[in-house]
């Protein structure tokens, strides 16, 4: 494994699990996954910091959840983007292009 | 929003515990059990993926933890639940846990009483509208306040420019007649401007103008809220009404509001405009516009500081204007003394204010030490508890987080132990405060007190919780865990030793100034007074009404009022029981204020400019034999001393020695106050007495016959020896001067020594507050001392037993362990003596002839910290030379 990889950039996971609910309702695990194969597996995602993120989410009234059944027919519980959530991706996705272009731009000129 | 959401949320999580546990729980699991799933489907087996599942993401229950770390209902969780663990742990530890909380509430119990007392004098601003530009403007005689003359007053507030507004004022006691007894009531003579330099306002009526106070305008009176109610019945129509006082009609014109706190003179309850003539104080020097007798107040302009009014009332004192005549006692040359109000009413009892707000300080200090030592020593037995919770994963932050939340606790239920006591405290405080301490209505538990106390038991309970945590941190948990059974970290002793070394240090500093203020207080009971108090009791009568006003109208009316006395005098010696009796202008250590008897005495050698300041007694024939004021020289006043006869005065010692030296005063003349009239004659030299205090030296006095003065006092002190018991002629006496005149109020009727007492009521209060707060330091640090060699004992048993074993007798280990704790007390003394000694500076204007040094103080204390350490020592000592070496050893 390689260390430097295995852990989300500091602040850009509210914006991955935002980004992946905004696709469909999705539980804990199946986020994890998404967002590492879609990154192909630059980003891996701690269960710990995982849970307690979308707790957090929930409290500040982007996400909503709610306990179903999987394909598999697991008891598993269901995250889903509210309005606010979708409204907080925009602002989020926003500012995450300002600053990459920004930090693009810089390196850009350092070459 | 966002807030609504953490709350409810919050508090579901609160109140549905368990249910948000349990799907934490399944919502972890379900995420492990997907992740095994996808291992399995990638071909491994069921025990290989689960393995797999956890190398990836690691320990399912760290995960837990961690999700259920989240939000602000976790630290509330985890709060209460120390909360309770600490609960069980007091409970289980009754003992220690009653020391504790009652040494934490003697000491937060002690200092916020203090504190509660000192607030309102020292620190709380004053109940008036912006308090810090009032002023306090006293003449300055040898360095110490003094009371300034009517004209000064009308000089210094017409050439100054630095006031809004200034006043005068002095003490008014005038009788009302007429009732059952007449009853003289506490009052004050003021300038108009009295009210609006303080910045108060009556309730209802209006307040004294300029013309009230213009000598011959009809009189009138401002009531307080307390008088209205209790003589007026609170009724509205009172203003306007005539009041009867000493026997002159006064209209009501106002009644200040219930609120009004005068601090100038605390037991006022009238107000009068004085009504002097400023004609007068041009002319001649003899009349009562330049009796240096009364107060001044002023109010500096907005901007204008307390230094720049000083520094321009101090201009005005060197220069003196040709139409401001001054004379030679009011002629400013030392300067004035400018002070806010609020300093001035606190200065004569800031140093011993401080010095008890000091000494309680130590004895909060010394408790917390000895808490703090409790703690640690617990701690030190529950290495084995705190080294398991760190195997099972708690860290040092969370450990940390129980012992401060423990000693928390301990300390809320010391500190509302503690504030119990206060209120308690602080009742006994003004029960047994000396008469000169200022506000003392204001004195009470307040809020300021709560929050104080409240700031105690945090900073306490916080010290007291992280010093034994910080142990535990330097000493990692899991070596503990392998040590915990059989030893004790050696690290903690060492902080109890020298929390032990740093208490006896403390009371060493407290019992010496405890002990230098009662060498003073002997030291002062032991001076002469010059007059012999015991058996001795003291009348002082007022006259009352206009038949003894000398007025053109009735000019026998200061005949009239000396005939009063002098039968008054006659009926009180025919009293059974009294063996002589007579009467004086001035009573040594009484309470009489000093400037009503001070006058300038003037000997025919003397020119205008020069003379002294002397105590003038106005006395009847037989009152130095009555005293027993023993004569030196020369012959006593006696009945040969009538009006008619040649003018006679006796003089004292030191006002003989001061102004003849070896030669002979009999004989010699000198004028006492106006200058205008005959001069006397010293007829007899005798002893010095005390006038103000024991501890003053001010004796210079002159005593004349009430039938030769220029005026008659309204105010004698009648003093009686019995032959018994004083205080069985009280009523006897009574009736007997109202025998005479049943409309002459008496004013104060005290055996002499109790009239001593009173006088040095400052220093016996601070002296009973360290007397106290000695002994419980001591105490404190005795048992903190006996706790931390019983805990060495019990920890040596071991070793003691190996040397018991290897033939070290009893005598050995007794003085091993003696020798210990001897040890620590000595190091604790030494560092004490050196504190005590710094310490001993902020005592020393409370000292009297007592050096900080002085012998006696020094080795009574030393014996007694040392005779209560080798009590604190016995018992553990002997504990440990009564070692079986047979049960130890086997038991290891």
């Amino acid at each position: 494994m390689v260390d430097q990889n295995t852990d989300v950039i500091q602040g850009t996971l509210d914006l991955l699990i935002l980004k992946t609910l905004s696709l469909e309702p999705m539980h804990g695990f199946g986020m994890a996954r998404r967002v590492e194969q879609v990154s192909r597996g630059v980003f891996k995602v701690n269960p710990g910091s995982l849970l307690t993120a979308l707790q957090r989410l929930e409290r500040a009234g982007w996400l909503d959840s709610e306990w179903r059944n999987t394909e598999n027919s697991r008891r598993a519980k269901f995250y889903n983007l509210t309005r606010a959530g979708r409204k907080q991706l925009e602002i989020e996705e926003a500012e995450w292009n300002r600053r990459a272009s920004a930090v693009a731009r810089l390196l850009r000129q350092e070459a | 929003m966002s807030i609504w959401r953490q709350v409810t949320r919050g508090l579901r999580g609160l109140l549905q515990a368990n249910r948000q546990d349990q799907e934490i729980g399944d919502e972890v699991r379900h995420y492990f059990e997907e992740a095994t799933e996808a291992y399995r489907a990638r071909g491994l087996s069921e025990e290989e993926a689960r393995r797999a599942a956890r190398l990836e993401l690691g320990n399912p229950s760290t995960a837990e933890e961690q999700v259920r770390a989240y939000g602000w209902e976790n630290a509330v969780r985890t709060f209460s639940s120390d909360l309770r663990f600490g609960a069980r742990q007091l409970r289980r530890n009754p003992s220690f846990t009653a020391i504790s909380v009652i040494t934490l509430a003697l000491g937060i119990g002690a200092s916020t009483a203090i504190f509660s007392a000192i607030n309102p004098i020292l620190f709380k601003p004053l109940p008036y509208p912006d308090p810090g530009r009032v002023l306090m403007i006293w003449n300055s005689w040898q360095g110490a306040r003094s009371e300034i003359a009517y004209g000064t007053w009308l000089e210094l507030s017409q050439r100054s420019h630095s006031f809004e507004a200034t006043a005068f004022f002095e003490p008014w006691q005038p009788a009302i007649t007429g009732g059952a007894e007449p009853r003289r009531l506490e009052g004050q003579s003021v300038s108009a401007g009295f009210f609006h330099v303080l910045g108060v306002a009556p309730l209802i009526g209006r307040d004294f103008r300029a013309s009230d106070e213009r000598p011959n305008r009809p009189k009138v009176v401002i009531l307080s809220d307390r008088l209205w109610r209790q003589f007026f019945g609170a009724d509205p129509a009172v203003i306007g009404r005539a009041v009867k006082l000493d026997g002159d009609s006064y209209t009501v014109i106002a009644v200040m509001p219930g609120a009004f706190d005068d601090v100038l003179s605390p037991s006022a309850e009238l107000w009068t405009p004085d009504q002097y003539d400023s004609s007068q104080t041009t002319r001649e020097f003899n009349s009562w516009e330049w009796g240096n007798h009364l107060r001044m107040v002023g109010r500096v302009r907005p901007g204008v500081s307390r230094n720049d009014a000083a520094q321009e009332l101090a201009g005005v004192a060197r220069s003196p204007w040709p139409q401001f005549p001054r004379p030679r006692w009011a002629s400013l040359d030392q300067g004035l003394i400018v002070d806010s109000l609020q300093d001035d009413i606190a200065h004569t009892v800031r140093p011993a204010m401080l010095a008890v707000f000091g000494a309680v300080m130590i004895v909060l200090t010394i408790a917390c030490v000895n808490v703090t030592n409790l703690l640690l020593a617990r701690s030190a037995q529950r290495a084995g508890e705190f080294a398991v919770r760190g195997a099972l994963g708690a860290s040092r932050g969370r450990i940390t987080r129980q012992l401060v939340t423990e000693s928390l606790f301990l300390t809320c239920l010391g500190g509302t132990l503690g504030i119990a006591a206060a209120l308690a405290g602080v009742r006994a405080i003004v029960a047994l405060s000396p008469p000169e301490l200022p506000r003392l209505d204001a004195i009470r538990f307040d809020t300021a007190s709560f929050l104080f106390a409240s700031v105690l038991i945090t900073i306490v309970g916080l010290v007291a919780g992280t010093i034994p945590a910080l142990h535990i941190s330097r000493n990692e948990l899991q070596s503990r865990l392998q040590r915990a059974s059989r030893r004790i970290a050696s690290g903690h002793l060492w902080t109890r030793r020298l929390l032990v070394v740093a208490e006896f240090a403390l009371a060493l500093v407290l019992l010496v100034s405890a002990g230098l203020l009662l060498r003073s207080m002997q030291r002062l009971l032991a001076v002469d007074p010059g007059f012999s108090p015991s058996q001795m009791l003291t009348v002082q009568v007022v006259t009352s009404g206009h038949q003894f006003d000398e007025t053109p109208a009735n000019p026998a009316g200061a005949d009239r009022r000396r005939r009063f006395f002098e039968q008054a005098l006659d009926a009180v010696r025919h009293v059974p029981g009294v063996e002589s009796a007579a009467f004086t202008s001035l009573l040594p250590l009484s309470d009489d204020p000093p400037v009503v008897g001070q006058y300038g005495a003037q000997f025919d050698d003397q020119d205008s400019q020069s003379g002294y300041n002397v105590f003038r007694y106005a006395v009847s024939p037989g009152y130095c034999q009555t005293m027993r004021i023993p004569l030196v020289a020369g012959r006593l006043l006696d009945e040969r001393d009538t009006a008619d006869a040649p003018q006679a005065a006796l003089i004292s010692e030191s006002l003989a020695r001061r102004h003849f030296g070896n030669r002979n005063p009999i004989g010699s003349r000198l004028h006492v106050g106006p200058r205008n009239r005959p001069w006397y004659t010293v007829v007899g030299i005798v002893g010095d007495v005390k006038q103000t205090s024991l501890s003053i030296d001010q004796e210079d006095a002159v005593y004349l016959s009430t039938r030769q003065t220029w005026f008659a006092d309204d105010t004698l002190s009648f003093v009686i020896r019995a032959r018994g018991n004083a205080t069985a002629l009280v009523p006897d006496v009574k009736s007997a001067v109202w025998s005479v005149d049943k409309d002459q109020p008496i004013v104060r009727i005290l055996t002499m020594d109790r009239m001593v007492a009173i006088t040095e009521a400052q220093r016996r209060f601070v002296l009973i507050l360290f007397e106290a707060f000695g002994i419980v330091a001591l105490v404190l640090a005795g048992v903190g001392l006996y706790g931390v060699l019983a805990g060495s004992i019990s920890e040596r048993i071991h070793e003691i037993g190996v040397r018991m074993a290897m033939g070290a007798t009893r005598g050995h280990i007794l003085t091993m362990a003696l020798r210990d704790g001897m040890r620590l007390t000595a190091l604790g003394i030494g560092i004490g003596a050196c504190a005590a000694l710094a310490a001993s500076r902020g005592i020393v204007s409370l000292l009297f002839g007592t050096s900080a040094l002085d012998l006696l103080s020094w080795v009574g204390v030393l014996a007694v910290l040392a005779f209560v350490s080798v009590l604190a020592c016995w018992v553990p000592a002997w504990r440990a030379a009564n070692v079986d070496p047979s049960t130890t050893l086997r038991s290891e």
